[in-house]
């Protein structure tokens, strides 16, 4: 039995995904792998379900896409983090963080009143 | 890139999709077979891993954003292959849509023409009509918004609330010289007209003020452009060429632009002539001085910043000083103090003025009720079909929700079908519309009037036509749509052949559609009976005169030379006895009032004690005779009775019955009130005359009163009313021949006096066709509505009939139990349909003569009728049902 494994909650793979292709323009298979790697194969992405999302947030504007040689002479499509798309992700971490905030205080309180 | 380019770079997109998903599981195998799987064991966790190809390939699809676009485009070529597999029901359902959508647009554009379009100017809503409040009623005039010459000066100079105000007066004058001669509608109008409109012109100058100043002499003429168009070929040439109006050579100084008729609607003008020309076209004319003559429509444009409320206040305080200053002379206490009371007032005039409208407005509105009404029932046939058609394809819709399709999706897919079937029934429509407003024209296009419509498709007009289609769509295409969808795959998969005929709900539905259908039809048949009627009554009405084989001659005796009083009487019994010595001319005689035409002349009097007024007309010996008008007692006009003689007078019986308590009126003396040219006058009452129709056929007579023309004075435009055995055709010729060998300087017109009473009836005429043929046509969309439910009942229960057959029932019976069935659903559209008749009886009141509009044999009648029809469309699938062989129809099960 491997580690136990989560799946992402509604709507964070949109985060992930900007903050993956922050570093760097990454094609979709890479950005797979640093998710589980980085994650220590905790959050489990059913990896066909990234290009979806990729495609959303290109068509947002928040990625574009190039195709461009990667390694040993092969094409992939690189996704690059654009300004909108920075900025959507400031906005998005900073209301991920007010949540884990909001959520971590509501259950440290519990334990408190016990 | 937006949705609409990523629509169009689909295939690109595709490829690239395609690629990204390769790249991808092509890495995650190449790494794991480097941790050592196999190539086989590295494919399988590579595709496990990366999840169903197909649906993610969709799911970025769904991102592109593209896909409802996509879906319709697809749902419309199914829409159309399936339309075009079943091309019956197609043409069935276009055909359907377009018959019901053309005769509401045909409708619609009329409704349009005549009352909703504004004039083709800027701020249309700024102009309004000046006339006086409730109508002129005193002296000569055209119309009740007419004003007289004075009056419109005083306007001019005493308004405020307008920028600008202008006069004009539509006429028919002749125009050409010698062969071409030919009448044309001329407009006379004060400098004002065009300016204040505003109108440019499209070529040459329109009237200016200079143009406008009393004894103008003929300043020119500005022409539309449709005349410029016909009579001049278009050419630019036209501008200084010279054309013949009543005789008199106008030069032509402009044109105005395209798509400007005038401001009458179902009028348009060929020439514009300044109204200070008037008398150099007319020498000896005095309608510019008279101020009981009305004949000018006045209109102004309101001045930026004041309301029509405002303007109106301002009319009404200079109205005591307007009306004092125009008094006309010669009238006696009563008609004065009325004159004086008179107030001028503004009205919206958007739209133009038009007496069309005030003629058709109420018949117009009703008759787009009828035909929205025919559309609903057609309607509900293509709802019928359209639900039959959903229950043979409920194995496909079965199939299709079975494998995942969503029922929103079947849905959509199903009203796609309507929305084509709506459009292609619209687009025909609206083409169908064009051909039917124009018939309606010109059918009410008469001897004496044939109005002049702009028919063209316009906005409005497509407009109405697209809002209607989707009307009809939602109608007939929602509900089976929706019913459609709820298929269950299950049960519609087992139940194989035979559908879902047993389910209840859709029959429910049927009936209900049924059932307003029925009540709808009997309700247009109500109304088609009640106009037919009203119609006939009035045909068949005895006016009081008999118009057959009478044709009226109006004559223009004004380019005579002038002739004394007694040498014009010579001339004119001259001329009479002329035309009464024509072959197989019975009689003939002349009479100032053309009887059931509308106009009207009313002189108030003394009898004895009584004060009254009455018709007043002067007619010359020979004309009751021509009327066949029988005299009841007394004697009629002779040759005894000259302008040397007591002036004598004939009345009708109304007169006697209202002024003298019916006594005997012979040898007593009226004396009528003093009017301007028309100073007070004692008549001996000679005789008694057979009542007789005067305004209209619709109106109670009048009480009238005859003078005699020989001691009147001879008119220059007199009426000469002949009757003959001849075809009108004959003696009009005779008659024209017989003028042209007297004098060749009098001209003539003439009408049919039938004709002309029928032309009196054109509305009546109109809406007892229309409304008969759209009655009959609902009911039998109904009869259709019911057979087709009828059938598919039958249909239906075939196996049970088949079973009951086997068992030994009769096929009496069996109809009996169907027709049964049918009755049911027509009683209980027939109920709904009496209560909703019997609702809305007032609203066509005003368009009845001679019948209630809750008439008990008419409803009887039309009930009785449609009844029939509907019971002989149930008793066809019924009397099949009962023909059925009882094997075969179990064999099927």
């Amino acid at each position: 039995m491997e580690s136990p494994k989560s799946d992402i909650p509604q709507g964070t793979l949109d985060l992930l995904i900007l903050q993956v292709a922050a570093l760097g323009p990454i094609h979709g298979y890479a950005i797979a792998q640093r998710l589980q790697q980085v994650s220590r194969d905790v959050l489990q992405v059913q990896q066909g379900s990234l290009y979806p999302a990729l495609h959303r947030l290109e068509n947002k504007g928040y990625l574009k896409a190039e195709w461009k040689e990667s390694d040993a002479g092969r094409e992939a499509k690189f996704y690059r983090l654009t300004s909108k798309g920075l900025t959507q992700l400031k906005t998005e971490t900073a209301n991920w963080e007010r949540l884990i905030d909001a959520v971590a205080a509501v259950l440290k309180l519990q334990g408190g009143e016990a | 890139m937006n949705w609409l380019q990523r629509f169009f770079k689909k295939q690109q997109l595709e490829t690239e999709l395609e690629k990204e998903i390769r790249d991808h599981l092509d890495r995650q195998v190449s790494d794991y077979r480097r941790a050592g799987l196999t190539e086989e064991e590295a494919l399988r966790k590579a595709r496990l891993n990366f999840g169903g190809v197909e649906q993610i390939r969709e799911e970025c699809r769904e991102a592109r954003g593209t896909h409802w676009l996509e879906s319709t485009l697809q749902d419309l070529q199914l829409a159309l292959r399936t339309l075009r597999k079943n091309p019956g029901f197609a043409i069935t359902a276009i055909a359907t849509l377009a018959l019901g959508i053309g005769a509401n647009t045909a409708i619609f554009a009329l409704l349009d023409a005549v009352r909703l379009r504004s004039l083709p100017v800027s701020e249309p809503q700024k102009l309004a009509l000046i006339q006086i409040e409730g109508g002129n009623r005193t002296g000569i005039r055209h119309q009740a918004r007419s004003l007289s010459f004075p009056l419109w000066e005083q306007i001019h100079e005493q308004q405020r609330g307008f920028l600008n105000v202008f006069a004009w007066s539509p006429n028919t004058f002749e125009i050409g010289k010698g062969v071409t001669e030919r009448p044309a509608e001329v407009l006379w109008v004060t400098s004002g007209f065009f300016s204040t409109l505003p109108i440019d012109p499209a070529k040459g100058r329109l009237f200016v003020a200079e143009d406008d100043r009393s004894g103008c002499g003929s300043p020119g003429a500005v022409i539309s452009y449709g005349f410029w168009r016909s009579e001049f070929g278009g050419r630019d040439s036209a501008i200084g060429d010279k054309i013949f109006i009543q005789d008199r050579p106008t030069e032509i100084i402009g044109i105005a632009p395209p798509g400007f008729d005038g401001l009458e609607v179902g009028r348009k003008f060929d020439i514009a002539l300044p109204l200070c020309a008037e008398p150099s076209y007319f020498p000896g004319s005095d309608i510019l001085r008279r101020s009981d003559f009305s004949f000018l429509n006045v209109m102004g444009r309101l001045r930026p910043g004041w309301t029509l409320e405002q303007a109106n206040g301002q009319l009404a305080s200079i109205s005591p000083a307007v009306f004092r200053a125009t008094l006309p002379a010669g009238y006696e206490d009563g008609s004065h103090v009325s004159y004086l009371k008179s107030r001028l007032a503004a009205y919206p005039a958007a739209n133009g003025v038009s007496g069309l409208r005030e003629k058709y407005d109420t018949s117009l509105w009703f008759l787009l009720g009828i035909t929205g009404l025919v559309l609903l029932i057609a309607c509900a046939n293509l709802a019928n079909l359209m639900l039959v058609r959903a229950s043979t394809r409920e194995r496909e819709i079965a199939v299709r929700l079975a494998i995942g399709a969503s029922r929103w999706r079947i849905i959509r897919q199903l009203l796609t079908e309507s929305l084509v079937l709506a459009a292609a029934g619209a687009a025909v429509g609206a083409s169908f519309a064009q051909i039917f407003s124009r018939t309606i024209v010109l059918f009410v296009t008469t001897q004496q009037e044939s109005p002049y419509l702009d028919l063209r498709l316009n906005w409005h007009i497509l407009a109405f036509a697209a809002v209607v289609a989707c009307f009809t769509c939602l109608v007939f295409g929602v509900v089976p749509a929706f019913r459609g969808s709820r298929t269950d795959p299950g049960d519609a998969i087992k139940s194989g052949s035979r559908g879902m005929l047993g389910n209840n709900r859709r029959s429910l539905f049927q009936s209900s559609l049924v059932i307003s259908q029925v009540a709808i039809s009997l309700v247009l048949l109500i109304a088609a009976a009640l106009f037919v009627r009203s119609f006939r009554n009035l045909m068949t009405l005895d006016p009081g005169f008999r118009e057959r084989g009478v044709v009226i001659a109006s004559l223009d005796l004004s380019h005579l030379p002038s002739l004394s009083e007694d040498r014009a009487e010579l001339y004119m019994r001259d001329l009479m006895e002329q035309l009464r010595a024509l072959p197989q001319i019975e009689s003939a005689g002349t009479s100032t009032h053309i009887p059931l035409d509308g106009s009207s002349w009313t002189l108030g009097f003394h009898l004895a004690a009584t004060e009254g007024a009455s018709k007043f007309t002067w007619v010359s010996r020979g004309y009751f005779g021509t009327m066949d008008k029988p005299l009841l007692s007394g004697r009629d006009f002779d040759d005894r009775d000259t302008r040397s003689t007591p002036r004598v007078a004939v009345v009708n019986q109304t007169f006697v019955r209202r002024f003298l308590g019916g006594v005997n009126p012979l040898g007593r003396t009226l004396k009528t009130l003093a009017e301007p040219n028309y100073p007070a006058t004692e008549y001996e009452i000679i005789g008694v005359v057979k009542d007789a129709k005067y305004d209209g056929l619709r109106e109670d007579v009048p009480p009238e009163a005859f003078g005699s023309s020989a001691q009147f004075g001879v008119s220059a435009w007199p009426n000469v009313f002949i009757r003959s055995s001849l075809p009108p055709p004959a003696v009009i010729s005779a008659v024209r021949q017989k003028l042209n060998q007297i004098s060749p300087q009098i001209r003539s017109d003439y009408r049919i006096f039938e004709t002309e009473i029928q032309d009196g009836l054109v509305r009546e005429r109109l809406m007892a066709a229309l409304s008969g043929f759209f009655g009959v046509l609902a009911a039998l969309l109904a009869a259709i509505g019911l057979y087709g439910v009828i059938s598919y009942v039958v249909v239906a229960r075939h196996s049970e009939i088949g079973v009951r057959l086997a068992l030994g029932a009769t096929r009496g019976s069996i109809i009996f139990g169907i027709v049964k069935r049918a009755s049911t659903l027509l009683v209980a559209g027939t109920l709904l349909g009496l209560i909703l008749a019997l609702s809305a009886t007032t609203v066509v009141r005003s368009l009845l003569y001679g019948i209630e509009p809750n008439d008990l044999a008419t409803f009887l009648s039309a009930t009785l009728f449609l009844l029939a029809v509907s019971l002989a469309a149930s008793y066809i699938p019924a009397r099949r049902a009962s023909r059925l062989d009882p094997l075969d129809a179990l064999r099927y099960e």
